[in-house]
């Protein structure tokens, strides 16, 4: 598997994609800056977290407008895949390739720790290594990660299996207490209808090596690359 | 009047409105051969103000040790130190204080503090890789410190998370004596290949200046001079000396400085940080020994009619001066037009050593460069024994009566902010970015690893401010002692520190002498325990009509861990484990959290500390973890060795219990008192767990490094017992000890 990290000024999170993607998975990854028309041909997209454009106006809004959306378009058009992590999921709800929107964090501050995440569907291309039902440790780190939709939107994602990930219990309970940030009905990653496009609060990449106290992370990876 | 026209005569009023004593001036003329103008005479003003020529503190800083087989740039040679971690790396390092800016306008304050304190790491060519706080305020209950408190996380968070730079660790306290002068002291430390360091120096006669990143704004004016007098009721006035920071400009300015330093076409690079544009000319000039000039004309500016005065005094922040190789115009300007900053060329090296400033065709300052950057006036200020001391220091233990319920006194102390978990604070601070912190916040150190080596690095940063109140000279070497205590309870050797000397105003002969005491105190610390100082800052005049704040020299130590493997954790890991008592516990309760919370006095002489004890401890706490004998590692600090105790227990993945049905085995001989065993604070104590097999080693190890050790427990169970006087759930500790802060922050 090929891997491009789009590089927008002020992301922080894509050396760390590259680390996990190339050094600890040993997949090759190149990095592309926002300002390229052109990216080479690759099997996966990853737009990074951090604060694209400062996040000035809202998150994600400007990065939309980067050059570079436009390529990542035409690769997600051809059915090859995009993962949006944190900020990188905020792109792609303003750039309109997943439904709905974020709020501030229902604490109205920003929050980094470890949560626990459901796998909701198990038949995506980023989660087919994964068993339904199964609970992964994996951190948070953002101010406005509180996913909303209105009941239409809500509803069609039910319907057609597109919520990837929901906050949880260790022990795999949704409830008030495990859900970070006030998403709607727990929500913490979900897909696009054609299944190749992830977008998710969680920084999976934060959670791909022993020493960084989770692994779980992997799990997406090695669905990617199976 | 105002203070920045061009045409201002220069009267003893405006003389004295710019904090120049009389002397001063006389050495201004003396130095120009003529009067000075305006804008001389405010770049002079700042260059010569406490926070940028440690006038006051010189004198005393000078006996610092700096030296060591590992410092490769010395404290004071540049903007930070360096220090050789070994596989051709080293780490940058330095601590600064934006008390002043955060007590005004708490959320720029702070932030700016990250911002500032960050700068002078990529300055140097390194890539900062974390950051830490210390933090002081006022009592929690009271409404202000809520806002200052609240304001103050938000703003670094803010700086720290957008820049993505992880805040892997610090420390706050909360004291009456902080009330309206609340302490934010900022730590960056950066890696750098060894051959990449880079200097803030201009050399080379005709290589061009260039200014980069943001535009110069009327913010911050005078900055520096506010930050060296006392704060006032008034002091919201100056809120348009307040910084306002911009952390995403200062990512892409960060990302520019470093994509230059891998061309060759740098010569030094220096920040705009205190008294800006003036600093940054005249020191890169006298450390060049050359002299320089600019024009202001070609000078980025967001606001229009902007006068030479303002330009030269404006504290805009995300600012760098470059000096550039003659020929290799255009590679500068490529590098900065790819992240969309500014890169303009305001200037070049000349011969000489004068520091020339046009704007335009006309001169509107022309003055030596070493003459403000070095050349400033020293003072030895007068010190005197404060008057508080001798009745403060005086302790009748008779009258200090033993508790009745020592676990109520566990929980009071556990549910004091000052001891209660921070992780209301951390977990607002993007703590994992750049997926190498390896201990989070809550540990006795933060260890972060060194993608690509073997290698780990460890930070903490101490500061027992009681105790310097009660005896500077003690708590400033107890200060150096715990954070190395810290470090070394990671398993990583300690290597130097940097400081941030937060004091109350420095003509005050009583504050002086606390500061000299407190300095004294870390000198004799850093020689015996080996570990330089790379540089910090002094942060005077903190007070507030109250009075001055407690002396708080905070220190910022930074360790290696060779093989980052061998690391300890603070927190018990397995059930079973033996729990062993490492040190010397004495009839020590003055000066303690316990005496001060459960008691209500500041009193009492703080514990002795020998630094060859302390010495003694250390090595063998990194022996044994090098021997892999420990399971965890935390020293004994604030509530002693119950609060410690409990600390263990407190893992974040579980909570654990833990039964020290031994105590008897600590020497009670010499009339110890219970509340002096449970919760006095005798220096160079550790607990450790190791598991049943290593016991014989644990024990043999202590008694080759002639630290006492005593086995007092096993780890198990869901209860805390201690001795005969304390058994309570651990939960329900627990719960006391996460939910204080979280508490008091939403009421």
């Amino acid at each position: 598997m090929k891997t491009a990290v789009v590089v927008f000024p002020g992301s922080n999170c894509d050396t760390d994609c590259y680390h996990a993607l190339n050094d600890v998975m040993g997949s090759p990854v190149s990095f592309v800056w926002h300002k390229e028309r052109e990216f080479p041909k690759v099997d996966l997209v990853v737009l990074p977290g951090g604060f694209s454009y400062g996040d000035y106006l809202r998150t994600g809004s400007i990065a939309r407008f980067s050059p570079v959306m436009e390529s990542v378009k035409k690769h997600a058009e051809s059915g090859r895949y995009v993962i949006g992590i944190c900020n990188g999921f905020q792109i792609l709800l303003e750039a309109g390739f997943l439904p709905g929107a974020m709020l501030r964090n229902k604490t109205l501050s920003f929050v980094c720790k470890h949560v626990y995440l459901r796998c909701e569907n198990s038949a995506s291309a980023f989660t087919k290594n994964m068993k339904k039902g199964a609970v992964l440790s994996i951190p948070i780190a953002h101010g406005e990660g509180n996913y909303f939709c209105d009941d239409a939107t809500f509803k069609e994602l039910q319907d057609q299996d597109r919520i990837a990930f929901r906050y949880v219990s260790a022990e795999g309970k949704t409830g008030e207490a495990f859900n970070p940030n006030g998403s709607r009905d727990h929500i913490a990653g979900i897909l696009n209808k054609k299944g190749n496009i992830l977008g998710m609060m969680p920084h999976p990449e934060r959670a791909s090596e022993s020493i960084l106290s989770s692994t779980d992370g992997k799990a997406i990876w090695e669905s990617l690359m199976k | 009047m105002t203070m920045t026209d061009a045409d201002t005569k220069i009267t003893p009023e405006v003389i004295a409105a710019h904090g120049v004593t009389e002397t001063e001036y006389r050495s201004i003329v003396k130095i120009l051969g003529r009067e000075p103008n305006l804008t001389e005479l405010g770049i002079f003003s700042v260059m010569w103000s406490e926070h940028c020529s440690y006038k006051n503190s010189k004198p005393i800083l000078k006996q610092f040790p700096t030296t060591g087989s590992k410092i490769l740039v010395k404290a004071g040679e540049e903007n930070a130190g360096i220090v050789d971690i070994g596989d051709g790396l080293a780490v940058c390092f330095k601590i600064e204080s934006h008390n002043h800016p955060s007590a005004v306008e708490p959320f720029q304050g702070a932030a700016t503090g990250v911002g500032g304190i960050l700068r002078d790491i990529f300055t140097m060519g390194s890539r900062p890789i974390l950051l830490m706080n210390s933090l002081r305020f006022g009592k929690l209950e009271n409404a202000t410190t809520k806002r200052l408190f609240k304001g103050v996380v938000a703003g670094i968070s803010h700086y720290g998370n957008c820049i993505g730079i992880p805040t892997v660790g610090g420390e706050v306290y909360f004291d009456e004596s902080y009330e309206g002068n609340p302490l934010v002291n900022a730590l960056a430390l950066g890696i750098i290949k060894k051959d990449e360091i880079v200097k803030g120096k201009a050399t080379g006669t005709g290589n061009p200046v260039y200014y980069v990143g943001a535009a110069t704004g009327r913010d911050g004016l005078g900055g520096a001079a506010f930050a060296s007098r006392e704060l006032t009721e008034e002091s919201h006035e100056d809120r348009p000396a307040v910084q306002v920071g911009d952390p995403f400009l200062e990512k892409l300015l960060m990302e520019a400085c470093l994509e230059l330093i891998k061309t060759d076409a740098l010569v030094g690079m220096q920040d705009m940080g205190a008294a800006g544009l003036s600093c940054s000319t005249c020191e890169t000039a006298s450390r060049g020994s050359s002299g320089i000039e600019i024009d202001l004309q070609k000078v980025p500016r967001r606001e229009t009619g902007m006068v030479p005065y303002e330009l030269m005094l404006s504290e805009s922040q995300e600012r760098m001066l470059i000096i550039a190789k003659k020929g290799k115009e255009k590679e500068v300007e490529r590098i900065f037009e790819k992240w969309d900053l500014h890169a303009v060329k305001i200037g070049e090296v000349q011969d000489g050593h004068l520091m020339r400033v046009k704007d335009g065709p006309e001169l509107v300052a022309e003055i030596p460069a070493k003459a403000l950057a070095d050349e400033g006036p020293v003072y030895k200020r007068e010190e005197k024994k404060p008057a508080y001391l001798e009745k403060a220091q005086r302790l009748d233990l008779a009258a200090v009566k033993e508790p009745k319920d020592f676990t109520a006194v566990l929980k009071k102390l556990l549910g004091h902010p000052s001891i209660a978990s921070k992780a209301w604070v951390w977990e607002q601070y993007d703590h994992m970015v750049r997926t190498d912190t390896v201990f989070y916040p809550g540990h006795d150190a933060a260890v972060v690893r060194i993608k690509g080596t073997q290698r780990g690095i460890a930070v903490s940063t101490d500061c027992n401010s009681l105790y310097c109140y009660l005896d500077p000279y003690e708590g400033g070497k107890i200060a150096v002692a715990e954070a190395a205590r810290n470090v070394a309870a990671t398993g990583a050797v300690p290597l130097a520190i940097t400081n941030c000397l937060n004091f109350g105003n420095p003509m005050k002969s009583e504050v002086f002498w606390t500061f000299h005491q407190a300095v004294q105190g870390m000198i004799d610390a850093c020689k015996a325990l080996k570990t330089p100082v790379t540089g910090g800052n002094v942060s005077f005049y903190n007070e507030s009509p109250a009075g001055a704040i407690q002396p708080t020299p905070t220190v910022g130590m930074v360790g290696l861990l060779e093989n980052i493997e061998t690391r300890i954790p603070s927190h018990f890991q397995n059930d079973g484990d033996l729990i062993f008592l490492l040190g010397e516990t004495k009839n020590e309760i003055g000066a303690s959290h316990y005496l001060m919370i459960e008691h209500g006095l500041k009193q009492g002489l703080p514990p002795r500390l020998d630094l060859e004890k302390e010495t003694a401890l250390q090595e063998l706490l990194l022996e044994s973890a090098r021997a892999g004998l420990l399971e965890s590692c935390h020293d004994l600090s604030e509530g002693g060795l119950a609060v410690a105790l409990a600390e263990c227990c407190f893992n974040p993945k579980r909570n654990f219990g833990a039964v020290l049905d031994q105590l008897n085995l600590i020497p009670q001989a010499a009339g110890l008192r219970q509340d002096a065993l449970y919760f006095g604070e005798s220096q160079s104590r550790a607990i450790v767990s190791v598991t049943s097999d290593n016991k014989e080693a644990i024990i043999r190890a202590a008694q080759n490094h002639r630290v006492p050790v005593y086995q007092i427990g096993k780890v198990g169970g869901q209860k805390l017992v201690i001795g005969d006087k304390i058994e309570v759930d651990a939960a329900e500790c627990a719960k006391v000890y996460r939910e204080t802060i979280p508490g008091s922050m939403a009421s």
